[in-house]
């Protein structure tokens, strides 16, 4: 038996932390927010247990329906955004413009929920850049038309906003996945037989594929039920989704409010159960149909308008997201921009002037705990990787700890964690944020890594430990570097996710670390919207300066190695 | 030596007591060497640019000047940093808290008061700048919407309920003179106003002004509102909502979110009629670009509700000396005339200007108020704030009939 390497010795403890850093806070802020939904709390009189708190919540006006606009718009954007990716994968899978397509994924995924949002809004609102350009000549519209965009009873704005972005990280992870099965050639023999693209995809590869993200397909649903920063900007006002509801709640400045806010936190964790098995039942019949159709042998030959469609709707996504931010740039440089005016009377850079000096310090933060978490994470999922565990029964619980901050609403246990990050004295510093941040950021660096780490063909190792290298060496010099690209990816995934987040820096930071983030969606409220587009333009610039790094150094790294060239 | 160990004993009691106990605002110099190096958390409404562009701006002065650093904490919602107040109090740090002033009055203050989070010493009326407070000629600087002060906030703003219309699209003459005028007006162009939605601060506070116009009797406004009697009292408003709200824009079935969003909404072109608390915000707009020069404001003749706005320092806050020379520079007539110039914020000052020294005067009579922006002896008489618990029924009763207006 060969003596433990000592890098080694430390990588078989990574797992042990990853455990102890997802669960400890995800478990203690649950507590924190149950003990208090049964009304007891002793610190604000609340000694006994009793529902008198989900009571109270079910008595609120309009209660029912703000339930109802959860449930519809999570399980109506979740099930657009699998339909929309696999639909856009299918059809454009090695397809002339597949490149192009994949090449802006990057950049739109790193585009915060927040600012696509807004981007989306000034894009499609009744005053929006839509209707200005063919306004007064096609419409006659002097005034923009009163119409309930965005903020519609049903919730469409909110669940295209969503779906908007969600497509993209679908797509991600989709074209991950299809790198571990044998993609190409599956198709090809589908189409020998003579099924046509969607079907062939439907049948042969949609079931390997889709076992591959379904965790990915949970966490879309479990959030889309319970975001609160696009649904403040795009959902209904009247009443409003139950997560924003909860965050009023929540800083009720009467305290029996904090009961009501917990126990309605745990009624969204109801929901989101709820609609989980709802999926579940989802799957099941999905599976039926396919069955269905397989036996019938209907090959769909001619699918070109439905593939046509899905590539349209694609492209129709992206340029959204990435037209309301171009939108939002030129809004940051606009002097006064009436109505029905396509572009602005004049120009000035005054809303930067006034921004950027109060702005240096939300930014630093953001780079400061993004950087954080973002390198401690990645560090920790490679140790994880490279630990002698990995495939071990601690990967199981890593697994579960992982999944917990993606399935568990935000609402559910951050409201317990914000007390006790007050008790524990982590109070509302740095190291609190950098934590709580870990724990958002952590699962998707694990999502990002995890599939190149895993398909890096094993005898490489095996190679250099014929060759006599050790098994430290190894990992530094041969999989690293060989790595270093996805690596670098799921640092930039982390740090993009870190700088997006909003409520936890909201309620952890207490406002006194504010973010680009949070001070965006406070802005978005009501802000001078040249102000609006200067912060929403920059909360989309820092995560993708992440992502052009990721790209740039191995790019420069490996100048000299032709085979290390991006594919 | 002896004598010298004594002396440095006294001289660490004293000291450790100068730390527990608060800070004294009579013993000026004091107040002010404790500050030096203190970093306050203002928590402040933060939805519009050009308040917290002022905010930063007197920031940079009292830390040049007295070396204390602000940072301010935006918020969406001024209960917010009471709810961090009540949390701390909740996990007993009753030292060391994170929220060193509050941007606060009416409900909020009044909540703060009755649940004694405010340090409770009175202090405000002992800031060396109080003694240019207009405290006779305006009365709501000592009684915030009914609620005596006492020294518990310093009064940092008058804010007087102003309309505003656009002279390019609406005619002077067709606009409305009173809350029935409006809902005349609002029938004949339905979808071309709209309110921010309660519990917003300036929506909650335009219920009021219907409530107080149309109330049969004014003094029940004045006490805690009964519950028995409140169905009757606030029936005249909820008729008058009933009926102007489906002639509301996206006929009530949406509203904006606060008073910044409803400008945005006119210069989108969306509404005819907005309002604000502070008569010069139509001018601010139109020096910073957000509206165009042909914006004008109005009010009605019978009166609108006028109030002042404070800063107020928590029981448990850590920058206590700091935030105290924070609210005396904001009380300051330097801080006050910068506030006032539209270009600035446009917010009218708390101070008496016929006390001021002449220099500060004419800093005062110099400055433009702005195109759109009355002349205080056209801003009509100001009605008087019902008491708090009106502003929390309201909000309650109107969230209950009209929450779901999808």
């Amino acid at each position: 038996m060969q003596k433990e390497e000592p890098l080694f010795r430390i990588a078989r403890l990574a797992p042990f932390m990853v455990i102890l850093l997802l669960t400890v806070p995800v478990l203690a802020g649950l507590a924190g927010t149950i003990l208090p939904a049964f009304s007891y709390l002793p610190a604000l009189g609340g000694k006994a247990p009793s529902p008198q708190a989900f009571r109270a919540v079910f008595a609120e006006p309009n209660i029912a329906r703000s339930m109802a606009l959860s449930l519809w718009t999570g399980l109506a954007s979740t099930l657009l955004s699998v339909l929309i990716a696999a639909g856009v994968l299918a059809s454009g899978f090695g397809t002339a413009g597949w490149t192009r397509m994949v090449h802006l994924l990057s950049p739109i995924l790193s585009v915060p929920h927040a600012a696509a949002a807004y981007g989306l809004m000034v894009l499609i609102m009744p005053s929006g850049f839509l209707a200005r350009l063919i306004s007064p000549e096609i419409t006659g519209w002097q005034n923009p038309p009163d119409i309930l965009i965005p903020g519609d009873p049903w919730g469409l704005t909110l669940i295209a906003g969503l779906v908007a972005k969600e497509v993209p990280f679908l797509l991600l992870l989709l074209i991950a996945a299809m790198g571990q099965i044998d993609a190409a050639r599956s198709l090809q023999m589908t189409s020998a037989l003579g099924y046509g693209r969607l079907a062939g995809f439907f049948h042969v590869l949609w079931p390997q594929l889709y076992r591959q993200v379904r965790f990915a397909v949970f966490a879309v649903l479990a959030f889309s039920a319970t975001a609160v920063d696009v649904a403040v900007i795009l959902g209904p006002n009247a009443p409003s989704t139950l997560s924003v509801q909860l965050v009023h709640w929540m800083n009720d400045p009467d305290l029996a409010m904090r009961f009501t806010a917990s126990a309605g936190a745990m009624v969204q964790l109801g929901l989101v159960l709820l609609l989980f098995a709802f999926w579940l039942a989802l799957e099941k019949s999905v599976t039926m149909v396919r069955r269905h159709f397989a036996k019938g042998g209907l090959r769909f030959l001619s699918d070109r308008i439905a593939t046509g469609t899905f590539r349209f709707a694609g492209w129709l996504l992206a340029l959204a997201t990435l037209g309301g931010l171009a939108l939002l740039a030129v809004w940051s440089v606009s002097g006064l921009w009436p109505f029905p005016d396509a572009m602005p009377a004049s120009y000035t850079f005054k809303a930067w002037m006034r921004a950027l000096p109060a702005i240096s310090g939300p930014m630093a933060t953001t780079f400061e705990i993004g950087f954080l978490s973002a390198a401690i994470a990645t560090l920790l999922c490679v140790l994880c990787l490279a630990s002698p565990l990995s495939g071990k029964a601690a990967n199981r619980f890593v697994d579960a700890s992982l999944a917990l901050p993606l399935l568990v609403p935000q609402t559910a246990f951050l409201f317990g964690l914000q007390i006790a990050a007050i008790k524990t004295g982590l109070g509302y510093g740095l190291t609190a944020l950098v934590l709580v941040h870990l724990v958002f950021v952590m699962p998707y660096v694990f999502l990002s890594l995890r599939p190149a780490w895993k398909s890096l063909d094993p005898r490489f190792a095996l190679v250099a430990g014929a060759l006599g290298k050790s098994r430290t060496q190894t990992l530094l010099r041969i999989e690293l570097p060989m790595l270093i690209r996805p690596v670098l990816t799921a640092f930039a995934v982390g740090f993009a996710v870190s700088a997006g987040l909003y409520l936890p820096t909201l309620l952890i930071g207490a406002g006194r670390m504010p973010t680009i983030t949070t001070e965006a969606v406070a802005l978005a409220a009501g802000a001078n919207r040249r102000t609006i587009g200067v912060y929403a333009f920059l909360q989309a610039a820092i995560p993708f300066a992440g992502f052009v790094l990721a790209f740039a150094v191995p790019a420069w790294l490996f100048r000299n190695r032709a085979g290390m060239r991006a594919a | 030596m002896k004598k010298l160990l004594a002396a440095l004993s006294f001289s660490l009691s004293l000291s450790t007591t100068a730390f527990a106990a608060d800070p004294d605002p009579a013993n000026w110099p004091s107040v002010l060497e404790d500050a030096k190096g203190e970093t306050v958390y203002w928590n402040a409404w933060g939805g519009a640019d050009n308040i917290n562009a002022y905010i930063a701006w007197a920031g940079g002065i009292i830390e040049s000047r007295h070396g204390v650093k602000l940072v301010q904490v935006k918020l969406e919602d001024t209960a917010t940093a009471l709810a961090k107040v009540v949390a701390e109090k909740a996990a007993g740090k009753n030292e060391g808290g994170s929220v060193d002033l509050i941007w606060i009055n009416g409900e909020n203050f009044a909540s703060m008061k009755s649940q004694g989070l405010l340090l409770s010493s009175p202090w405000a009326e002992k800031l060396p700048n109080w003694k240019y407070v207009d405290a006779d000629g305006k009365p709501t600087v000592r009684t915030d919407f009914t609620i005596p002060v006492e020294g518990l906030e310093a009064p940092w703003g008058m804010a007087k309920l102003v309309f505003f219309h656009d002279s390019a699209k609406t005619k002077a003459e067709d606009l409305p003179k009173s809350a029935a005028d409006l809902l005349a007006w609002a029938e004949k162009n339905p979808g071309r106003f709209s309110y921010p939605m309660p519990p917003d601060f300036i929506g909650t506070s335009f219920l009021k002004q219907v409530l107080s116009e149309r109330v049969a009797d004014k003094s029940k406004l004045l006490a805690p509102v009964k519950e028995e009697e409140f169905a009757a009292v606030s029936k005249p408003l909820f008729d008058y909502l009933d009926r102007l709200n489906p002639n509301l824009w996206r006929k009530g079935k949406a509203y904006p979110q606060n008073y910044p969003d409803m400008k945005r909404l006119m210069a989108d072109g969306e509404l005819d009629i907005t309002f604000a608390f502070n008569p010069a915000d139509g001018s601010a707009a139109i020096a910073a670009g957000e509206l165009p020069d042909t914006v004008r404001s109005f009010i009605f003749p019978g009166g609108t509700l006028g109030n002042t706005h404070f800063v107020a320092i928590p029981y448990n806050a850590n920058a206590k000396a700091g935030a105290m020379v924070l609210a005396d520079f904001l009380m300051s007539p330097e801080a006050q005339a910068h506030k006032q110039d539209p270009k600035v914020w446009g917010d009218p000052t708390v101070l008496n200007l016929a006390a001021l020294p002449a220099e500060d005067k004419a800093k005062f009579a110099s400055l433009d108020l702005g195109i759109a922006t009355l002349k205080p002896d056209q801003l009509g008489p100001a009605l008087d704030e019902p008491h708090p618990s009106w502003m929390v029924r309201i909000e309650t009763e109107w969230k209950r009939r009209y929450g779901a207006g999808n």
